[in-house]
């Protein structure tokens, strides 16, 4: 349930970043300089990162950690343990 | 000649890295510590490292050019969706890619599809492809470090001289510190891109007394309105470029470096602050790119204005097409981001900024050593080299590599026309994508199979070619102008833009990665699956 929450959530950010609602105007100009359309992808650029956020938190996947750590005894940094 | 002098200094700062890498390294002489800095590197330099590693040239010098012709459309189009569709890959994929390189040793990812699929030759033809889609960057490189310290210099230091120091450099610090060198040089180089951006426009915009009346007076000019908004940007264009940046996780320094990482906890951070990094580089240098249009007091700049101008105009539309190209080559603004600090940045700080573009266009440092390391990992060792010569002779092959590469890369930077590899990079990120489908299968599907691989990679380097070709025999029309050659349904099916090819208004990345994909699931389907130790093994 939380994975399909999040796969609809990507979707929903995948359908902003196309903006159509601000394709053809540049005003208002956000601080007086910056117009409105890059203004909202710079945005895009913070909702991005608070997605990821959101996937590192609900979704992480520890498991693959668990894995490693099981066959290569723990606390391994250099990776050397196990060849095949 | 001041500025020259400082990117000089940075230079050897860059080197003396490398060299500080191999010395830390000294007593560990094993391909695993070369290759990949023992699968140790810590929490900032991953982020910072695997940031840099996957910004070229074009995110600062591309970038600005681009946003000077096309307005702010170039951050929605190349760095908003990157900041949302890469880090979601290297969540998705280079965990994994990461948790199988520690459980079974894999150094780069034909090792890990010779593997899972259980084929040696396949991969071989997956190599070549990766090598054959990677080299014309590691040349477009070199020739961006020559045509920039020649620029910085103020045309004191030649072409050939620039591009000979820059490939030095490069392979200097790649042949002794490996992968830790590399990485180091890159958070090092990222730390200054970083530092570049803000600079840049804090001293650019003070010396344009603001950018409020730069950009209300854009608003006035019916030229220069529309590079405000994306009124002349084809939605579907727009679309099309979200799929770009699945090539990241393709690329095999991007897959390679996710091996790296001390732990995966690392990847958090990456993830997260992945798309602010992209908005701290990309938002000042596309908006500076914007702006430069206002500068008319800079007559390169008012040249590439004119050429623009002119190209859009009736004359332009009648041109043939070389002295369209020639005009439009004019009109490229990979330099207005220099042309701005040469006129508004005092002289110690255009060198310092100088150096943030240097680091930019040394970008090719991590794929230099990718191809070595996928050279002695996927040719080398499978084909016995490191059974019978031992892990030393390896290492030694990995740096002979490196040598040869880039001598390679400089011998053809000095004869080759830069055009080509242009055209080989606009494509190399689309070839990319469309093998993006191969680490999915691997990795999230069980019935894959070689031959899905095989066709994947075939279709790829197809695809490319066939866009190559096309692009080659059909030229390109003028700005604006369509040239249809094959039409369904009233639909342009195949055509020709001023920019490049679309296939049903889409770019051609966009068929390349679904047909990729229809052809790992087909294929897959209707082939034998390996064995199922081996499936188990991975799922």
């Amino acid at each position: 349930m939380r994975k399909l929450l999040l796969v609809l959530v990507f979707l929903v950010i995948y359908v902003l970043h196309q903006d159509i609602w601000f394709w053809t105007t540049a005003r208002p100009f956000v601080f007086g300089f910056m117009p409105v359309g890059l203004f909202y992808q710079a945005c895009f650029s913070v909702l991005a990162a608070l997605f990821m956020w959101l996937l590192v938190r609900f979704a992480w996947p520890g498991h693959l950690e668990q894995e490693v750590e099981q066959v290569t005894g723990g606390g391994d940094a250099d990776g050397k343990e196990v060849r095949r | 000649m001041i500025p020259a002098v400082v990117v000089f200094i940075y230079l050897a700062v860059v080197l003396y890295i490398g060299i500080f890498a191999f010395r830390r390294g000294a007593g560990r002489e094993g391909a695993e510590d070369y290759f990949l800095a023992s699968r140790s590197l810590g929490p900032v330099v991953f982020l910072l490292s695997l940031f840099g590693t996957n910004m070229t040239a074009f995110a600062i010098l591309g970038s600005s050019g681009h946003a000077f012709n096309n307005g702010i459309v170039t951050y929605g189009l190349m760095a908003s969706s990157s900041g949302l569709v890469i880090p979601l890959t290297i969540f998705l994929i280079g965990t994994r890619v990461w948790a199988l390189g520690k459980k079974h040793g894999f150094m780069t990812p034909v090792q890990m599809m010779r593997d899972r699929w259980e084929c040696g030759n396949i991969g071989t033809v997956i190599f070549a492809v990766q090598a054959v889609l990677l080299v014309p960057y590691i040349i477009i490189g070199i020739m961006g470090g020559g045509t920039t310290l020649s620029a910085i210099s103020g045309g004191r230091v030649p072409f050939w001289f620039g591009g000979a120091v820059v490939a030095l450099v490069v392979m200097g610090y790649v042949f002794f510190g490996g992968m830790r060198g590399t990485a180091w040089v890159n958070t090092f180089q990222t730390i200054l891109f970083l530092v570049f951006g803000a600079i840049a426009l804090a001293v650019i915009g003070a010396g344009m007394g603001g950018f409020s009346s730069a950009v209300t007076a854009m608003e006035q000019s019916p030229a220069f309105k529309p590079l405000l908004t994306r009124e002349r940007i084809d939605p579907f264009y727009f679309f099309s470029y979200t799929f770009i940046p699945l090539s990241a996780i393709a690329f095999p320094h991007i897959a390679i470096f996710c091996l790296t990482a001390r732990r995966m906890v690392q990847f958090k951070k990456t993830v997260i602050f992945y798309p602010i990094c992209i908005l701290a580089i990309w938002l000042p240098c596309v908006f500076l790119g914007v702006v430069a249009n206002r500068v008319t007091d800079i007559p390169e700049i008012r040249a590439k204005q004119e050429a623009r101008r002119v190209l859009a105009s009736p004359q332009g539309r009648a041109m043939e097409p070389e002295q369209r190209e020639e005009m439009r080559e004019q009109a490229a603004g990979d330099d207005v981001l220099l042309r701005l600090l040469e006129r508004f940045a005092p002289l110690w700080l255009a060198g310092i900024l100088g150096a943030g573009i240097m680091a930019a266009v040394m970008a090719s440092d991590s794929q230099i050593l990718a191809l070595s390391t996928m050279f002695t990992e996927d040719v080398f060792a499978f084909y016995g080299g490191k059974r019978r010569f031992g892990e030393r002779v390896q290492v030694q092959t990995g740096r002979i590599f490196v040598i040869l590469l880039t001598v390679f890369a400089y011998v053809v930077a000095l004869n080759a026309p830069e055009a080509i590899f242009d055209l080989a990079i606009q494509y190399a990120f689309s070839g990319f994508a469309s093998l993006s489908p191969l680490l999915v299968a691997a990795l999230f599907w069980r019935g894959s199979t070689k031959w899905g691989a095989l066709a994947v990679a075939l279709w790829t380097i197809t695809a490319v070619a066939a866009v190559a070709v096309f692009q080659e025999f059909v030229p390109a029309p003028a700005p604006g102008q369509t040239t249809v050659v094959a039409s369904l349904g009233g639909w342009p099916a195949l055509a020709r833009t001023y920019g490049g090819t679309t296939v049903f208004r889409f770019m051609p990345v966009v068929p390349m990665v679904v047909v990729s994909a229809l052809l790992m699931f087909f294929v897959s389907l209707a082939t034998k699956k390996p064995r199922p130790e081996t499936i188990a093994r991975y799922f």
